[in-house]
């Protein structure tokens, strides 16, 4: 199995190699390449779910050691998440286009083979290796297109947050082993961290990881990054990499620091969850721009996600391990379905980008008659990310919910008080998860066309229409099967919170810690099917129906005049007038938003226009301070440049006696 | 025998729903008419609107697509599923391990959906403004409902609407601050649900401030029809909701005969007779209040759902 | 601890009179304002009674009847009267949105429970939550003064903490009666002082707007 896997690393890179061919049939087989790769993915990590757990020592590796690989219950289930994304994203890329050049096509395969090893690494510097080659190739990526200036800009952000990360993976990596030997995990698990050392972990790795998976407040680069890079990239970027974050965050924090850590760990996770979920979701309701809508609600769902691993780490620390096991499984669900249904919607957004030319909403419009199979998907998969039941964002969302309405059972009072706020602010995002996704859907499908083009949009058929299909069906399996899906993550669960057995009702039902509370999606599904149908045919039997078509009543409205074919534009609501209530209710305190509405005078015929404006708090509250931080710091390090050669000299002299000093130092104590 | 007993009750439930809804919207308009000074319509007139609307001929805006034709169904098809979870005179229906109250908040959010999308569907300046304020103010009510379910399952242990009927039926419960705290936040959001004074004016048309109306106004017909029942059945599965937690008095217990049934039936009708004639007197005697001042009522109802979850922790003397 | 009626009815009146402290807070006009207060006073007056049943105290019944007295009857109609003289019945903005001023309430209760709980760890469950919540609605009353701009705002705001006060005070088994009758007799006289000065006020300044104070202090000549 791992031998396999290692043989799809290896075809990875020989795609990569092949995509630095400049010729029109390479963009073709890089991306039917690692299709099927991620198909092998998927292949191996159902397998490595359904087999005990194995690893491998390779005949090769940093001078130190040899590197080490492994396949347990939780890296193959994000190995699952990665193949499913992967897989869906190089479908799209094969039938939305010919022409790839190298600086796409190159970094591509690398990308996957980054996440691919940092998910089987068994050892902390090939984690390291692969997370590092991942952030590398993504940031390539973003910066393919990078002749327009908003999209230089995103990459150099993105960039900036990729160091952070590493600046603070790798010092924390250091942190957890005891020596160059022991890098591996088998050897970190024997000593775990403790006191301020594991307290000095868990700050480094929720910081680096943290930034990865676009956790408040290090999330500034994800909604730029995101819309800067082509959408099936955005789409693994969403689906999969925040996604390999996360991993990392749950190897580190729940495996490798051990099972004694104590109930207060899950409280970061849980208040910078929860600020990712509100800030996220309300972000996404405000924005005009079809993919930061959706970066913005990746935000959301990554917030949900670390808000569940937290409850874990706190329910375990409290010795609940049954409710840790129900939000470890929400945590690791949620998981699955968000980077199946966010692949799926930033999927959609680049057909529609393909098919329309535009990601702004106010130029899309009424699609749902050019484009109805990328309509019909993207509702099924905004109906899972509104947390629709019977959807798969539903099930997953039921179990995170049911987790944090038992974190009272901790017994520990201000940790009470937390997760009653927790709950509250889980809610509210959800619910603004559903507004953000009504306003969505109807800006861009429903309605009527707001601008020529998008009038004429087209949809393209074959492997782009097909990825999009299958990941709409999916999200409706994933929405009614989460009992098997549960067995299926119980290897991982078993993992990060340790063994436990699940009570799990007949006929594909779930239930939440000691079962009091259960849910049964298929059930739901059919009930909801049966009595749509009767009452179908209660109402529609026997009665001959007229459907007669004409122009919309709206209150008496005029009829628009012979040059607006599509209806009067003004007359429907734009972006910023769907957003306007939520903005007013919320945006003012949380996104210092704005707004301006100019009426014309009594007896003027121009439109009324309104003009908004909302910043995400990131900007002023972390990225504006640093940057006068880096100005400060610029000014004497620039007196640096210009010194004689035999002050640089001094300084190389200078640093390499502090060096062996320092060795002299290390080697005493 | 309890399987048995089990379908009957839910039939017997699914028959008093599915007649029921419309006549009880139709007493709460006859009440409200009556407290005004007015003679009101015959309870059952709700009925015969649907009856007179299901032989109509419909038209369709021109640029609806077949969202406008598919969401009635999903609405209503949540909506029911809903009301068919909530007990209301008997324990132990057959559906009753389905009643968990996270899923009847999903359902109903499903429906709410449905409708927003409907609503924006043919591109008018009204289903925009309705669902945007719609989508806005559940933000709100959404958590507060799931607040006062924490405040169940502390209490009752969780959140499966018939257990939390039984066990607050068996009276070892006491009356709890952290109750009527989520009783007042319940009935909050019930109003705000439901398109009721002071949040939304269920029987205008044509004003800027109204939201649950301006998103069916290009329905007709068959479709009207629909959307119509199906807030009769939210207004009912609210009440039935607030009945059956609050007002646990009468409900038969599960494998009970028929004549506990009969007393449960009562019961069940008075008890949704007061809360609606209750509904009546609250929306005569206030006035509608201005959109934006919605979230501040809802938001409250949040706070108190949560102000309720905290108190709970403090009598619980888990600390 | 469920099911004894006692306790029970305490407590639901205690969380009555933080349920009215939190609806101070949400009202925006002023003689809606007056009408909570005298509920909260109403409330707090049937406490006192329910007390001195329970406790079997007849100096309860005494304080009850003052609270009624003062604080459900004569303060409402004099703030009302005062109300009228200077024709204020339109809406007061808070200086604090409502939203703001209502989840700060919040976080005051968890505070005051986070507070109370361990400092009164021992003794009995109906001691420290009548504490819990006696304290809680001293805190509101002073959020609801600092959240308001208006003086007859602030004056109510003041006597909510009174009425915190006299929550706990009633809770406490075996308070003297005097300190009762003299926090009583205080808020009397800080009410009759306090229509006084928005009289003053509104004929000096013709606002009763407190910043509007702000540029006769001495200091800034």
């Amino acid at each position: 199995m791992l031998m396999a896997l290692l043989a799809l690393l290896i075809v990875l890179l020989a795609l990569a190699a092949v995509g630095a061919w400049r010729a029109p049939w390479a963009g073709r087989v890089v991306h039917a390449g690692t299709a099927a790769v991620c198909g092998g993915f998927c292949v191996v990590a159902v397998l490595a779910m359904v087999l005990p757990p194995v690893a491998m020592t390779l005949p090769f590796g940093p001078f130190w050691g040899p590197a080490m690989i492994a396949l347990d219950g939780l890296s193959a289930w994000f190995l699952l998440v990665l193949g499913l994304s992967g897989g869906a994203a190089s479908l799209a890329a094969l039938g939305s286009g010919t022409d790839w050049p190298p600086r796409l096509l190159l970094p591509w395969p690398a990308f996957l083979a980054g996440m691919a090893l940092t998910l089987a690494a068994a050892d902390a510097f090939t984690m390291l290796l692969g997370f590092e080659a991942m952030s590398l190739a993504s940031w390539a990526l973003v910066a393919a297109e990078h002749d327009r200036a908003e999209n230089r800009r995103a990459a150099r952000l993105y960039l900036v947050f990729a160091i952070f990360a590493a600046a603070c993976l790798i010092p924390a990596m250091g942190l957890l082993a005891v020596g160059p030997e022991a890098l591996g995990f088998a050897a970190i698990r024997e000593t775990p961290p403790e006191g301020l050392r594991a307290a000095l972990i868990l700050a480094l790795v929720v910081a680096g990881a943290g930034a990865k998976a676009g956790l408040v407040p290090f999330h500034a680069w994800l909604p730029l990054a995101h819309p800067a890079a082509p959408s099936h990239v955005s789409a693994a970027m969403s689906g999969a990499m925040t996604k390999v974050a996360i991993y990392v965050m749950a190897r580190v924090l729940f495996d490798l620091c051990g099972p004694a850590q104590p109930l207060w760990w899950g409280v970061p996770l849980l208040a910078l969850g929860a600020a990712s979920a509100l800030l996220g979701a309300l972000r996404a309701n405000v924005e005009d721009d079809s993919k930061v809508l959706l970066a913005c609600s990746t935000i959301e769902n990554i917030g949900l996600i670390v808000m569940a691993m937290g409850l874990a780490l706190a329910f375990r620390g409290a010795d609940l391990v049954p409710l840790a096991a129900l939000a470890a499984g929400a945590a690791m669900l949620h998981a699955l379905n968000h980077s199946v249904f966010k692949t799926l919607l930033f999927l959609g957004a680049g057909a529609v980008l393909h098919g329309a030319l535009s990601r702004r909403l106010d130029s899309l419009g009424g699609l749902i008659k050019t484009m109805p199979w990328t309509t019909a998907s993207v509702i099924v998969g905004a109906a899972a990310a509104a947390a629709l039941p019977p959807l798969s964002g539903f099930a997953s969302e039921w179990l995170l919910l049911q987790s944090l309405l038992a974190g009272w059972r901790t017994g520990a009072l201000g940790f009470q008080i937390i997760v009653a706020a927790a709950t509250a602010i889980a809610a509210l995002s959800t619910a603004l998860a559903a507004a953000a996704m009504v306003r969505f859907v109807g800006l861009a499908f429903l309605g009527r066309p707001r601008t020529p083009r998008a009038a004429g949009a087209a949809e393209h058929p074959g492997a782009e229409r097909a990825a999009l299909v299958a990941l709409a069906a999916l999200t409706v399996l994933l929405g009614i099967l989460p009992a098997p899906l549960l067995d299926l993550a119980e290897g991982g669960v078993r993992l990060l919170v340790g063994g436990v057995d699940r009570p799990a009702p007949a006929l594909l039902g779930i239930a939440a810690g000691d079962g009091a509370a259960r849910l049964w999606p298929a059930l739901v599904f059919l009930l909801l099917v049966v009595i749509g149908g009767g009452a179908l045919v209660a109402i529609r039997v026997r009665r001959t129906r007229f459907i007669v078509s004409g122009p919309a009543w709206a209150c008496g409205f005029n009829a628009p005049p012979p040059h607006l074919p599509f209806g009067d534009p003004l007359t429907q609501p734009s972006a910023a007038g769907l957003a306007q209530p939520l903005r007013r209710m919320l945006g003012g305190p949380l996104l210092g938003a704005t707004e301006r509405v100019t009426m014309p005078d009594p007896g003027d015929t121009g439109a009324a226009t309104i003009v908004s404006r909302a910043e995400d708090p990131a900007f002023a509250w972390l990225l504006a301070p640093l940057a006068r931080v880096r100005d400060a710091l610029v000014v004497p390090a620039e007196r640096l440049r210009d010194l004689s050669i035999r002050q640089y000299l001094m300084l190389s002299f200078a640093l390499l006696i502090a060096m062996l000093a320092l060795v002299a130092v290390l080697e005493r104590g | 025998m309890e399987i048995i007993t089990g379908i009957l009750t839910q039939l017997v439930h699914m028959a008093l729903v599915i007649a029921g809804a419309p006549v009880l919207l139709g007493l709460v308009r006859l009440a409200k008419a009556r407290l005004m000074g007015r003679r009101g319509p015959h309870p059952l007139q709700p009925w015969r609107d649907l009856r007179k609307l299901l032989g109509k001929r419909a038209v369709v805006a021109e640029t609806a697509s077949a969202v406008t034709h598919v969401a009635p169904w999903v609405a209503l098809a949540a909506a029911l599923l809903a009301a068919f979870l909530i007990p209301s005179f008997a324990r132990g229906m057959v559906l009753a391990p389905l009643a968990d109250l996270v899923l009847v908040a999903g359902l109903l959010a499903l429906g709410r959906v449905a409708m927003a999308l409907a609503a924006l569907d043919a591109g008018t300046p009204f289903g925009g403004l309705g669902a945007s304020r719609e989508m806005a103010f559940a933000v709100f009510a959404e958590p507060a409902l799931i607040l006062a379910a924490l405040t169940f399952s502390i209490i009752a242990g969780t959140t499966n609407i018939d257990a939390i009927a039984g066990a607050f039926q068996d009276g070892a419960v006491g009356v709890r601050v952290s109750l009527a705290l989520a009783l007042i936040a319940m009935l909050a959001i019930a109003v705000a649900e439901n398109g009721r004074i002071p949040v939304d004016n269920p029987s205008t048309h044509l004003e800027l401030t109204m939201v649950h109306e301006a998103m069916i106004l290009e329905a007709s017909a068959e479709q009207l029809a629909i959307w119509d029942y199906q807030a009769a059945l939210r207004l009912m599965l609210w009440l039935s909701l607030i009945a059956a937690i609050f007002f646990p008095v009468g409900l038969a217990a599960p494998g009970a005969g028929p004549v506990a049934w009969l007393i449960g039936i009562g019961a069940y009708a008075l008890k949704l007779g007061a809360l609606g004639f209750a509904l009546a007197v609250f929306e005569s005697s206030i006035a509608k209040m201005r959109v934006f001042r919605v979230p501040e009522f809802v938001g409250a109802a949040l706070l108190l759902g949560l102000l309720a979850a905290v108190l709970l922790f403090l009598s619980t003397g888990f600390a | 601890m469920f099911g004894n009626l006692g306790y029970d009815i305490a407590h639901l009146l205690g969380g009555g009179v933080l349920l009215l402290s939190f609806m101070l807070l949400y009202q925006r006009r002023l003689a809606a304002v007056i009408n909570v207060f005298a509920m909260q006073g109403v409330l707090v007056a049937l406490a006192a009674i329910w007390q001195g049943i329970v406790q079997d105290a007849p100096g309860l019944f005494l304080t009850a009847a003052i609270a009624f007295a003062a604080k459900a009857v004569l303060i409402p109609l004099a703030l009302r009267a005062v109300l009228r003289r200077l024709h204020m019945e339109g809406s007061a903005e808070p200086a604090l949105g409502i939203g703001a001023s209502m989840i700060g309430g919040v976080m005051l209760v968890a505070l005051a429970i986070l507070v109370v709980l361990p400092a009164t760890a021992g003794t009995h469950a109906l001691a420290r939550e009548d504490l819990a919540l006696a304290l809680s609605v001293v805190l509101l009353g002073m959020l609801m003064m600092i959240s308001r701009r208006n003086a007859l705002a602030q004056v109510i705001g003041l006597m909510g903490v009174e009425n915190g006060l006299l929550l706990a005070a009633i809770g406490a088994a075996g308070m003297p009666l005097v300190v009762e009758l003299s926090t009583a007799a205080l808020v009397l006289m800080l009410a009759v002082v306090a229509a006084v000065i928005a009289l003053v006020m509104r004929e000096r300044l013709e606002s009763l707007d407190t910043q509007a104070l702000h540029h006769h202090r001495g200091e800034q000549g």
